[in-house]
């Protein structure tokens, strides 16, 4: 039988079938087969259905040709065109096919064989027969190909090497050396994928081990977790190879692809058996990547998550925090029944007692209703929520509560933004993909912290960095550890001047000749060529100016933007109208036609045209009673830009409804609290920043509520209907709606506005929130935890010196509301700015300070220089 | 009959401080290099192929095609690369020969580097020769001072830096592309090939890496030509070569000599096997070449007649055992050699080495099975060709021809319970053998 196949990304779709000299056609076990020009023979094999065994071999990683495994017999021709046998059997790993190569595996070539066995049973001589306490036990490549490519027994009788077990990387990777075949996997993914190396192999020979960086050894004074300044994690780590201690957002993935159970997780190891576990493709909730996942259970308990296999999106790797955080999901605090407020005896506000859902639904009803005449409801639905969540409560602000007064955004937020999600990202489906952050000739960053903000992105970036030439520029105050590992420009931004900084690339682009610094020219230049583009945070609302800076260089460099937002649920909410000014599908909630094509599809008469509110307006008029309720979904206070604002305008409503997993500080205010499903309790669809649609299945069984089916309820307590009790039945009245072919709302085009002069003893601010943080999705995740990384304050060396600072100081930065203080990490960065992280333990910016990036804030002196080794400092303005 | 020693490297050694610039310049060194740089690179590198010199570094290829394997010029730096990195047991050829004239060295140097349009070369030299180590550093000195290296080489125009690296003691960076790892830097293990150290070598840079005696060859061929450099040794191993003589043989040392002569012969100069006692088994060319016997004193010592007797001419390091040694205590010892240097990178030679010497230290103190001598021979065998490099296949030769030649030997230690050899006489000098080390344990706890 002869059968071909073809492989290889030049091959995908038929009218681009790649010019003959693009492709290889040889024999793998007398199958004749066309492949890719390049096609390592393993893959090759793959494409066949023939599995060649291997360790060392992974699809994402360089080959290295280590482990030998995957040996195969191979004979190619000469320059005559002669077959001749190649003395030796071939690492088909690292060998690219050749035309009218023959090749043999196991199945056909005896030599093959006989080499895959000799190579096992020499991996196995020195590997524990530990098996049945492993954690990799039952799904251990190197178990399941002993049993298909080895010995039965093994010929060894002198002692096998030891190691004492296990060594800490980390708080939450832990090595067990005497299990570790040195397949490289874990050495070769920290240094090509995440560019973090922190172990590397050490000695030789049989003692060569997977090892930590050893001060000892080379005469690196400074001993592990003792390192000053930044970028060092919370809690005892190894140091890495430069030094400093160990400190990765990805060293969870190590963890997957070792093939065997040398690496282990602490929150993991010695927890559950392979075979006993259930496992559920699902997708991530932790950022805006929504990152393809496998979720494991085990009798109702998740006990963790793996990186799903999805290459358009976070291809095998996911971050640390969508592994290891989902405790949070089963925290002792869960919501389990509605809870109603009863009045105390003596008529004032009395305490939260679990309700029915019959009773807590009509007295939610009653009391939205009566708030709805007494001066109006407002939305705050939380950015963390799926398609159908999200669109429930679009529809259900505007059919139920009569209101425009929506707004998902829990975090800084401006109408500029608004307007320019409606422009630019609302309706218009997937535009710039992952592989485009790949394969583009520029990134330009703006209000982007990509390793720390977004995660999975920051992995594309640098992989098109390092494989494919890709320029990354970055508009933010200091040179982040991130930014240098995708060999980055900084183009230095103190807070508040990035849209000037944004209009001086645009100039540079227009007449060629910019002002400014070498690198704005740079810039300009490079954003000119096709496939540029422009990757946007959130963060930039606070910037006046800023979105349009972004859309105006845009138009002059022709480079695509893609706005990166943080949380999952922020593109599912521009998409379905949580915005005041949006309907769903892009609509205008002020264009009447939108609004009439809405209303038709949703069979209502029509729909509230009075201009909705912000999430800071909302939360204004509560305050001072315009309005009157509001319905709040997964909203944090503490996210919010004034917290204490917040409680105030919560503490005056008169009506608050809270639909939530776990109790909050709003079901502190909150006369009805719903209890809703948390996301391994229901299916859903999480829209990625790319657009693109991420539906997940339900995990654990549960009779607990999607918000859309609370909501659907709730609004039938309200005499109005949605429609929305079922997941397909939210999927069908969105698919009824179609796509908006109106004319759109108007780009915003706001000028760059000139900052504020800095006093002396003050500083312009600059915060963002790091992967891991004070977030409370990672609660009750204590080995997590401690490889966040321990908070500083970043001064450049004239800003401390002027403020009396050394490295190591306490710093105090104070704002009339407050202050935190935290040790000094003297940066290489702009002049009068002081960077602190936004929500970490100890540094509660929006909290403490209530202030904003952009804000000018004092800074001053605390005092003697911190403990050594202990991040966590007195903090006066600590929250709670 | 004439002696058939040829000293050309070697001619100059026993000259007084023939380490010195003057001693080597008055024995006419350097005469190559401003005969070189008066002519064409490419003719240089046609010269040399033209002459037949094979790599001297054990594997034998030809030196001048390696040379032409290099890409056309980029514009960009291309370098020459020394394997000064001699460290396998038994051979002992480029220490002298760089601690006596380490001038001959350089001269090779600077005519390769300007044949193959090099401005930066290196000598990768193994760290332990810390007298060699400086020897060279030394002799690097004199020749800026004299303007034989740095700008403008003796006014010709070409520029030629040379620097002198000292390794810090692994056998495997004698592997080219370990080396290349180690000189930049970076732990020493070999590279994945292709690409070839032609194409990407040095900082990913066009790169020839030759070994010492190959470079220290070049200058006899362009004084003297291609012709009398193919007059001496055999149509296909062409040249002179040094013999290194060491073990049980009244008068160790180097012979220089064509390429093809025999032990017979070499022993004949060296004035034969240790005093009473008889040829038993030797080393053609160094510990990872299979062993030959007294039935092979008569191969010619080229790579061609070698390899049809079942052995390589590696780096013709001929280590001569007499019949008081035992051979398994020897490929015991070899094996240690091995399992100690064995980078780890691959699979087979890492753990394959540490079975074969556990194995290996069993047998010889009595305690081994006759199943042992079969699993010896099938880890060897799972060990050669299966590999990353060379060195895994180094560790099975003396191992599987000591049980071809020997077998009897082996099975005697296993059925005696002993090793049957008084180790006191094997020694050259009065020795009293340690009591023998236990072999209970835990493995690997060295």
């Amino acid at each position: 039988m002869t059968a071909t196949t073809t492989t290889g990304p030049a091959a995908a779709g038929g009218e681009k079938r790649p010019a003959p000299s693009d492709e290889v056609t040889f024999t793998i076990d007398g199958i004749e087969t066309t492949v890719a020009k390049g096609t390592l023979v393993i893959r090759a094999a793959e494409e066949l259905g023939i599995q060649i065994p291997r360790f060392c071999d992974h699809p994402l990683l360089e080959p290295a040709g280590a482990c030998r495994q995957c040996l195969v017999e191979v004979s190619a021709p000469d320059r005559e065109g002669t077959l001749r046998p190649m003395p030796k059997p071939q690492a088909s790993c690292t060998l690219t096919a050749s035309p009218g190569m023959v090749v043999s595996t196991q199945a056909t070539s005896p030599v093959a064989d006989k080499a895959q066995h000799g190579v096992m049973e020499l991996l196995l001589i020195n590997h524990p027969l530990d098996c049945p306490v492993c954690d990799k036990g039952g799904e251990c490549p190197l178990q399941n190909q002993a049993m298909s490519n080895g010995r039965p027994t093994s010929r060894l009788v002198d002692p096998k090497r030891t190691f004492p077990k296990p060594l800490a990387v980390s708080t939450q990777i832990l090595l067990d050396r005497e299990r570790c075949i040195l397949c490289q996997r874990c050495t070769r993914f920290s240094a090509e994928i995440a560019g973090d190396p922190f172990i590397d192999l050490q000695k030789r020979g049989a003692a060569q081990q997977i090892g930590r960086f050893d001060e000892d050894v080379l005469g690196f004074a400074e001993p592990p977790g003792d390192a000053p300044g930044a970028d060092v994690p919370v809690g005892a780590a190894i140091a890495d190879e430069s030094g400093a201690t160990f400190s990765s957002y990805f060293s969870g993935n190590t963890i997957q692809i070792c093939p065997v159970g040398a690496l282990t997780s602490a929150a993991y190891r010695f927890r559950s058996r392979p075979f006993d576990l259930v496992s559920t493709p699902s997708v991530a909730e932790h950022d805006s990547s929504a990152s393809a996942v496998r979720v494991d259970h085990r009798r109702g308990v998740v006990l963790r998550r793996l990186a799903g296999d999805d290459p358009a999106v976070n291809e095998e790797w996911i971050t640390d925090k969508d592994r290891f955080a989902f405790h949070w999901q089963s925290a002792p605090d869960r919501l389990t029944t509605p809870l109603v407020r009863d009045l105390a005896e003596d008529g004032t506000r009395g305490a939260l007692r679990p309700a029915s859902w019959v009773e807590a639904l009509e007295l939610a009803g009653e009391g939205l209703a009566a708030a709805r005449e007494a001066g109006g409801v407002a939305v705050l639905p939380g950015g963390r929520l799926t398609v159908e969540d999200a669109y429930a409560y679009a529809k259900l602000a505007r059919v139920a509560l009569g209101t425009n007064d929506v707004d998902h955004r829990a975090r800084v937020h401006s109408d500029e933004e608004a307007e320019f999600l409606a422009a630019t990202v609302a309706g218009s489906g997937i535009g710039v993909t992952f592989a485009d952050l790949e394969h583009a000739p520029t990134v330009l960053l703006v209000g982007l912290e990509a390793e720390e903000e977004a995660g999975v992105p920051f992995l594309r970036l640098r992989k098109g960095a390092q494989r494919h030439g890709v320029r990354v520029f970055s508009v933010a105050p200091f040179t982040t550890r991130g930014l240098e590992r995708m060999d980055g420009t900084l183009l230095p931004a103190a807070p508040g001047t990035e849209a000037e900084w944004l209009d001086g690339i645009a100039d540079g682009a227009a007449d060629g000749s910019a002002d400014g610094t070498e690198a704005v020219a740079q810039a300009s230049q490079a954003l000119a060529a096709e496939g540029s583009l422009i990757l946007v945070g959130e963060r930039l609302a606070s910037v006046a100016g800023g979105y349009s800076a972004v859309l105006r260089l845009a138009g002059r460099t022709g480079a695509r933007v893609a706005w990166i937002p943080r949380r999952v649920g922020e593109r599912a909410g521009v998409e379905t109208g949580t915005l005041p000014n949006l309907l769903p599908g892009g609509r205008p909630a002020a264009d009447a036609a939108a609004r009439a094509e809405v209303a038709g599809a949703w069979g209502v008469g029509a729909l509230p045209a009075e201009p909705g509110r912000s999430t800071a307006e909302i939360l204004d008029a509560l305050a001072v009673g315009q309005l009157a309720g509001v319905v709040v979904g997964g909203v944090e206070v503490s996210d919010l830009p004034d917290p204490a604002h917040a409680r105030r305008a919560l503490a005056q409503a008169s009506f608050v409804v809270s639909l939530e997993v776990r109790a909050s500080e709003v079901t502190q205010a909150a006369d009805v609290v719903l209890p809703v499903a948390a996301p391994t309790e229901r299916a859903g669809t999480y829209l990625g920043w790319e657009g693109r649609p991420r539906p997940f299945r339900q995990v654990l069984e549960s009779t607990a509520m999607a918000d859309h089916r609370v909501l659907d309820a709730l609004a039938a307590a309200l005499g109005a209907e949605l429609g929305l009790p079922t997941r397909e039945a939210v999927q069908a009245d969105l698919a009824r709606l179609g796509a908006w072919t109106g004319a759109r709302v108007a780009a915003p085009d706001l000028d760059a506005l000139e900052p504020p002069a800095v006093e002396p003893g003050t500083a312009v601010l600059a915060s963002w929130r790091m992967l891991l943080d004070a977030g409370r999705g990672q609660d009750g995740e204590a080995f997590l935890a401690g490889t966040a990384k321990r908070p500083v304050a970043r001064l450049s060396a004239a800003t401390a010196a002027s403020a009396g600072l050394a490295d190591g100081d306490l710093v105090t930065v104070a704002s009339d509301r407050g202050a935190l203080t935290l040790p000094v990490a003297v940066t290489e960065m702009v002049d009068h700015v002081v960077w602190v992280p936004m929500r970490s333990p100890g540094s509660a910016v929006h909290e403490s300070l209530g202030a904003a990036p952009g804000d000018t804030v004092r800074i001053g002196s605390a005092g003697a220089a911190a403990p050594r080794g202990d991040g966590r400092t007195a903090n006066e303005g600590e929250q709670r | 009959m004439t002696s058939p020693l040829t000293p050309v490297l070697s001619d100059g050694w026993d000259a007084d401080r023939s380490w010195t610039l003057d001693a080597y310049r008055d024995g006419g060194g350097y005469a190559g290099l401003e005969q070189a740089l008066r002519r064409e690179p490419a003719d240089l590198v046609a010269l040399v192929k033209d002459s037949g010199l094979r790599g001297r570094g054990g594997a034998g290829f030809p030196t001048g095609l390696k040379w032409s394997f290099l890409p056309p010029d980029d514009g960009g730096p291309r370098y020459l690369v020394v394997n000064a990195d001699e460290s396998e047991p038994g051979t002992c050829k480029d220490i002298p020969l760089m601690l006596a004239s380490p001038h001959l060295l350089v001269e090779g140097v600077a005519i390769t580097s300007f044949a193959i349009g090099c401005h930066h070369a290196f000598v990768y030299v193994r760290g332990e020769v810390l007298h060699v180590y400086r020897r060279l550093l030394r002799a690097v000195e004199e020749a800026y001072a004299a303007g034989l290296l740095g700008k403008d080489v003796l006014g010709s125009g070409y520029d030629l830096d040379v620097t002198v690296h000292a390794g810090a003691g692994a056998y495997i960076c004698g592997e080219e592309t370990a080396l290349l790892d180690s000189l930049e830097g970076l732990r020493g293990q070999p590279r994945l090939k292709p690409p070839f150290p032609a194409v990407a070598g040095l900082y990913a840079r066009p790169t020839v890496v030759n070994n010492v005696e190959s470079i220290a060859s070049v200058p006899g061929i362009v004084t003297r030509g291609a012709d009398w450099f193919k007059g001496l040794g055999t149509e296909r191993s062409t040249g002179h070569g040094l013999f290194s003589l060491s073990g049980h043989v009244r008068r160790p040392g180097q012979y220089e000599a064509p390429l093809g002569i025999t032990l017979r012969e070499l022993l004949d100069m060296a004035g034969g096997v240790r005093e009473g006692h008889e040829l038993k088994f030797w080393t053609p060319g160094g510990s990872s070449t299979p062993l030959f016997t007294a039935e092979h004193l008569d191969v010619p010592l080229d790579y061609e007649s070698v390899g049809a007797a079942g052995s390589m001419l590696g780096t013709r390091a001929l280590q001569i055992f007499d019949e008081t040694t035992c051979v398994v205590r020897a490929v015991a010892r070899w094996t240690e050699f091995y399992a100690h240097e064995s980078c780890g990178k691959c699979t087979p030679c890492r753990e394959g080495t540490y079975w074969l010497r556990a194995v290996l230290l069993r047998v010889e103190a009595g305690q081994g099975t006759q199943e042992d001598l079969d699993v010896l021979l099938d880890v060897c065998d799972n060990i050669l060709g299966r590999a990353f490099c060379a060195l895994g296949d180094g560790a099975t030769s003396p191992i599987t021809s000591s049980i071809q030649h020997f077998r009897e030997e082996y099975e005697a230690h296993i059925t005696g319970g002993a090793c049957p050899f008084d180790r006191s006489r094997s020694a050259l000098f009065e020795h009293a053998p340690r009591e023998q080390r236990a072999l209970t344990g835990a493995g690997a706890h060295r």
